[in-house]
């Protein structure tokens, strides 16, 4: 089971918890300008990285909100915890 | 190139010369430098499209690279689990294709796959179960899929274990049952491939990562880098389970797939006392008899998407709850090891068996947690659309390009756990 550090909670199991999918993916500000295939891509597309992995949790069983979080899908270790609106940060020696 | 044919007189006549005889069931040859055809993934998908290309579409230059060994992937990470009961008219035509090939697949392969169609009975615990599965029993029906409703009685009947009590958290109220369901095995499904596709020349090239695609001028595939040199190829077919997307990503290629870890795990072997399949979708649980003699014991997958082959211990504790709860009587069996496997799942629950925009690349992935049944079927409709360029009538509908159009084929009873 992961370990999950909510940044409003601290260090809670992750039964405490639901996942979010990938993080930073904002609505169109624009969506009437958009075709079809925009729309896959915004729908559907997923970046499904195999490494460093901006990803969204939410406290459900918790506080309830919604955070971000870097972790190696290769490894399951979380690398960064930060809240939603904060920028993804730059992890020195890796690659986004 | 021959290879030894397995009979009751070939086995007999092999033990009784002590067992000197026997030969690798497949070569182990040094890639060539060029090929006709490449697939990227030796699992069952993979093999059995080299085999049908081989063997249907008169190609020989054909050669399977896989990262691992053969039966190394998810192929011999499943549950087992075979039917063909899904709702849509595309979904039915697709899994019910792949049933048929099962039936007579010892006999084509020369190989017994041990296929058992002792029938795959889903529970229904809610009144929305209820309406969902009669649903599918009838949709089934003008299919020409057999599925049956039964009551709990019947349930109880043809599954002795079950426990139908109704003060149980979420009672049995009926079961969907399809008798031609079953189980197959799974290492035995690789192997049985592999050898078949070794005899007609098939190149099986293990311990072999692709590490590049390289495209030329016009676009098409020329070659792929991997970790035993380059290989060109004229035409490449992936067929990579969960690192599908990794591979897709090298020729350019984005594919709606996101991979996650989905747990089995088997109990100590004990004798034969499970008859059948039982999955329910509501309670996140699969169970059947290994011939080993094991439970094999399965549900869904970790909430995360990972490429580590591993997952969370509670996942498979609440899988035994519902197991427990619904057999109590194997509340007091050890389990004895539990294992992961990375699984791309897209967003419909249906697979992708296509062309892709890239000239001569070819993709069938998106099986998400529901692969193995789909084994045979999905190989000969890949072998027909790599060796035509144009997709067989039965998985024509499976494009990448349906999430662009819309038509998609949300399958909920794809994995036979709630999503």
């Amino acid at each position: 089971m992961l370990v999950i550090v909510c940044p409003y909670c601290g260090k809670r199991p992750e039964v405490e918890f639901t996942y979010g999918g990938q993080a930073h993916l904002a609505r169109p500000s624009q969506p009437s300008q958009l075709d079809d295939q925009d729309w896959a891509e915004f729908l559907y597309m997923r970046s499904n990285t195999k490494g460093v992995y901006a990803e969204r949790w939410r406290h459900a069983r918790g506080c309830g909100r919604f955070f971000n979080a870097l972790r190696d899908t290769t490894t399951d270790h979380f690398l960064a915890f930060y809240k939603t609106g904060e920028p993804q940060p730059v992890l020195p020696g890796r690659a986004p | 190139m021959s290879r030894q044919s397995f009979s009751a007189l070939s086995l007999l006549w092999r033990g009784l010369s002590r067992h000197r005889s026997w030969q690798n069931q497949w070569r182990k040859p040094e890639p060539k430098p060029s090929y006709d055809v490449v697939i990227v993934g030796g699992g069952g998908h993979g093999l059995g499209a080299a085999y049908y290309l081989a063997k249907q579409h008169g190609l020989r230059n054909i050669a399977v690279l896989e990262k691992g060994w053969i039966g190394g992937g998810n192929t011999g990470r499943n549950t087992t689990i075979i039917r063909s009961n899904y709702l849509f008219n595309e979904s039915a035509a697709l899994y019910d294709h792949s049933l048929k090939l099962w039936e007579d697949l010892s006999q084509q392969l020369n190989y017994n796959v041990m296929f058992s169609p002792r029938g795959v009975m889903m529970l229904a615990h809610t009144v929305h179960d209820i309406q969902v599965f009669k649903r599918h029993v009838h949709a089934n029906r003008c299919n020409g899929v057999d599925n049956e409703w039964l009551e709990p009685a019947q349930a109880k009947e043809f599954c002795p274990p079950l426990n139908i009590a109704d003060n149980i958290r979420y009672p049995v109220l009926g079961a969907a049952l399809q008798r031609r369901g079953g189980t197959a095995r799974h290492d035995a499904v690789a192997w049985g491939y592999a050898r078949a596709a070794d005899s007609l020349g098939v190149d099986i090239i293990e311990n072999c990562e692709v590490t590049g695609i390289r495209r030329g001028a016009g676009g098409a595939v020329e070659a792929l880098e991997t970790s035993r040199g380059l290989i060109a190829a004229r035409k490449i077919g992936v067929s990579a389970a969960g690192h599908t997307s990794v591979i897709m990503r090298m020729a350019g290629v984005h594919v709606p797939l996101e991979s996650f870890p989905l747990q089995a795990l088997v109990s100590e072997p004990v004798k034969p006392i499970f008859p059948c399949v039982v999955m329910s979708n509501t309670i996140h649980a699969y169970i059947s008899q290994s011939d080993k003699g094991e439970l094999v014991i399965g549900a869904g997958t970790d909430a995360y998407t990972s490429y580590t082959q591993r997952g969370a211990l509670h996942v498979n504790t609440h899988t035994l709850d519902a197991i427990c709860e619904l057999f109590p009587n194997f509340r007091r069996l050890r389990m004895m090891r539990n294992w992961g496997g990375i699984v791309d799942v897209t967003p419909d629950r249906s697979p992708i068996i296509a062309k892709t925009p890239v000239p001569g690349l070819y993709v069938n992935c998106g099986w998400g947690t529901g692969g193995f049944k789909a084994t045979p079927g999905s190989a000969h409709v890949f072998a027909w659309t790599i060796a035509r360029d144009e997709p067989h009538p039965i998985n024509a509908p499976f494009t990448i390009e349906r999430f662009r159009d819309g038509y998609l084929i949300d399958e909920a009873a794809a994995a036979a756990v709630a999503h």
